[in-house]
């Protein structure tokens, strides 16, 4: 192929990708949106594949192309609440790619072009190398902490002068790379990179240890950000306008996401990466002692056979407990009696944007009665019955009103505004952030204590058991 | 539902530092190339700073319009969409280069072709559980 002839495929590629994600803005069209991209895909690769002058390794290319897809595919087969995880893994997979081609074009540029290694090109190479091994190493924490690795500590990791220690070694890092910028072809310059490199990768790492599992679908965001910037980095370091295309649609995605995540928080980037959430709350939780009204899941099932309008929040505590088949055995039973059920969609609840609409629609429970919050939150004062399910701090109304709370501030669904609540929680203690709830000692409050699933398929059974009644 | 006003100032201000940096960068090189050997690479820099700012601009514009339902398959998406960097592992691996370099691309092009499998894969296999009526006729089609 002709230089022209790959510039024109580059062309065709980015605008499949465009559609590509312009056929995401509904269900109904999202699939066509899959097979652009894949087309895409497809019209990249064999364009830069296809010149036979040039790329004469093909071997090489088919055997890594082999394993990746062999690889590639168990991952994409695993149980969706694992999807958060895969999905920092793959953002560590894309960082760690550019990481590498960064680091073998300056050390071929270094040896056998030195010409080619312009300032603009290393900062270029700078920019890929920093961003894709922090991401790499940071993804692959992100990871760790979601499938609840032994190694991997789960409570943020906080520590005196942490920031100053990790912003120190991005400077240190940043700085080295300016001094290679100057002189690239130093005598020492070969030794400072791998210097970069391990800095950054270290970086990564302490980067996400004070981070908790609360703050994920905003981590993922910014990680997912980043791994786009990394590519397009590498398009600037390879004069490749699909890269820089490809990489700055990924890099705006994430940016947005983030921002959504923040927002739904009331948090700003700075805080969530360098705020260490879950040290302050830990001695807030401390307080006097409150009683808890509970009830027993028969009653629960009668009260939910005589409302009109009954609306779910689910939590991360509904993935971890794999109940959403048996929540869609109680929606069923809900409505064969003509009861209004509607699910209520926290921004920020599971461990990844939009993961609650996933797992509710694995159960095939139709995405028109998956509803965001603003919209919901209107309805809730003639809701005859809000069920939580392993929701906590997307329905604390201290979020409201308690000036000292640190979630102060952050939107939630207003669960309290219903007539009757029902809260399914495993054990006493207080949610993941260690911040008590006031809606668990509301007047209008009670209590359904145990497993997630075990409660809601037992609910399932009596509401089944008691149809016949009727 | 969602104002532009903050993203924007965001993209706008780093946008800004970007072509700050680049325009340093172009700038030093056009007094370092002095001499005239600087015509060995003839990068168009401006244009590839076009092209990120519009496509960052474009993917804004159609990102916000994503239906928050899909944002788990977005990211999956849009994850698979930037393995494109397999194309850089490819120019890394293929070309007659030193064996060492061609390995680090064969790394790269491994981990990019993963993403690009299990990316596809199950965006497809999530977009498939979308439906509007239980049982009923798939919302999600073809």
């Amino acid at each position: 192929m002709t230089y022209t002839l790959v510039q024109l495929s580059y062309l065709l590629a980015t605008a499949l990708f465009i559609f590509s994600l312009h056929w995401m803005s509904d269900p109904k069209t999202a699939r066509r949106g899959v097979y652009s991209g894949v087309a895409g895909m497809t019209v990249g690769i064999l364009a830069t594949w296809a010149q036979p002058a040039f790329i004469v390794h093909n071997g090489w290319i088919f055997l890594a192309l082999l394993l990746g897809a062999a690889v590639g595919w168990p991952l994409s087969r695993v149980p969706l609440t694992a999807v958060p995880q895969r999905t920092a893994l793959s953002h560590a997979f894309g960082g760690l790619a550019a990481g590498l081609v960064g680091t073998a074009k300056y050390y071929l540029w270094y040896s056998e072009g030195p010409e080619n290694l312009t300032a603009f090109r290393m900062v270029a190479i700078i920019a890929e190398i920093v961003l894709g091994y922090l991401t790499f190493t940071g993804s692959l924490m992100a990871a760790g902490k979601l499938q609840e690795l032994k190694w991997v500590p789960q409570r943020p990791v906080t520590y005196r002068g942490q920031n100053v220690i990790n912003l120190g070694l991005l400077l240190l890092a940043v700085g080295l790379g300016a001094f290679l910028v100057v002189d690239p072809t130093a005598d020492m310059a070969p030794k400072l990179f791998p210097v970069i490199i391990a800095l950054s990768l270290v970086f990564g790492v302490l980067l996400i240890i004070p981070i908790g599992g609360a703050d994920m679908p905003t981590v993922i965001s910014i990680l997912n950000s980043y791994a786009g910037l990394s590519a397009v980095a590498m398009g600037f370091v390879l004069d490749n306008k699909l890269l820089i295309t490809a990489g700055a649609l990924d890099g705006s995605s994430g940016l947005i996401l983030s921002i959504i995540m923040c927002r739904a928080m009331n948090r700003s980037f700075t805080n969530v990466l360098f705020g260490a959430f879950g040290q302050v709350q830990a001695a807030a939780a401390q307080g006097e002692q409150k009683s808890y009204k509970a009830e027993t899941v028969e009653g629960a099932a009668q009260v939910l056979e005589q409302s009109s309008l009954v609306v779910i929040v689910p939590g991360y505590g509904l993935a971890v407990a794999q109940a959403q088949h048996k929540v869609r055995e109680v929606y069923d039973q809900l409505k064969s009696r003509g009861i209004t059920v509607k699910f209520a969609i926290h921004p920020v609840a599971g461990r990844m944007p939009g993961h609650m609409n996933v797992l509710l629609a694995e159960a095939e429970i139709p995405y028109t009665d998956l509803v965001e919050m603003d919209e919901i939150n209107s309805e809730m004062p003639q809701c005859d019955v809000a069920l939580v399910i392993g929701a906590n701090d997307v329905v604390n109304p201290a979020a409201r009103a308690d000036k000292s709370s640190p979630i102060y501030g952050m939107p939630i669904i207003d669960a309290d505004k219903a007539r009757t609540v029902f809260a399914i929680k495993r054990s006493k203690n207080p949610g993941f952030a260690g911040i008590d709830n006031e809606l668990y000692f509301g007047d209008r409050t009670w209590m359904l204590f145990g497993d997630a699933k075990a409660v809601v398929g037992e609910l399932a059974k009596q509401l089944s058991g008691g149809s016949g009644m009727h | 539902m969602f104002r532009l006003a903050l993203p924007l100032r965001g993209a706008v201000a780093s946008l800004a530092a970007l072509v700050l940096a680049a325009s340093l960068a172009v700038a030093s090189e056009d007094a370092a190339a002095g001499g005239g050997h600087g015509a060995t690479q003839a990068l168009d820099l401006p244009s590839m700073l076009f092209v990120f700012m519009l496509s960052t601009f474009i993917g804004i514009g159609v990102i916000r319009r994503v239906s928050r339902l899909l944002h788990t398959p977005l990211m999956s998406l849009t994850n698979a969409i930037s393995a494109i960097a397999v194309v850089g592992a490819i120019l890394v691996t293929g070309p007659d280069y030193p064996p060492h370099i061609r390995f680090l691309g064969a790394v790269a092009l491994f981990a990019s072709m993963t993403n690009i499998v299990s990316g596809f894969l199950i965006t497809n296999r999530m977009l498939k559980m979308f439906k509007t009526r239980e049982g009923g006729e798939k919302g999600v089609q073809k």
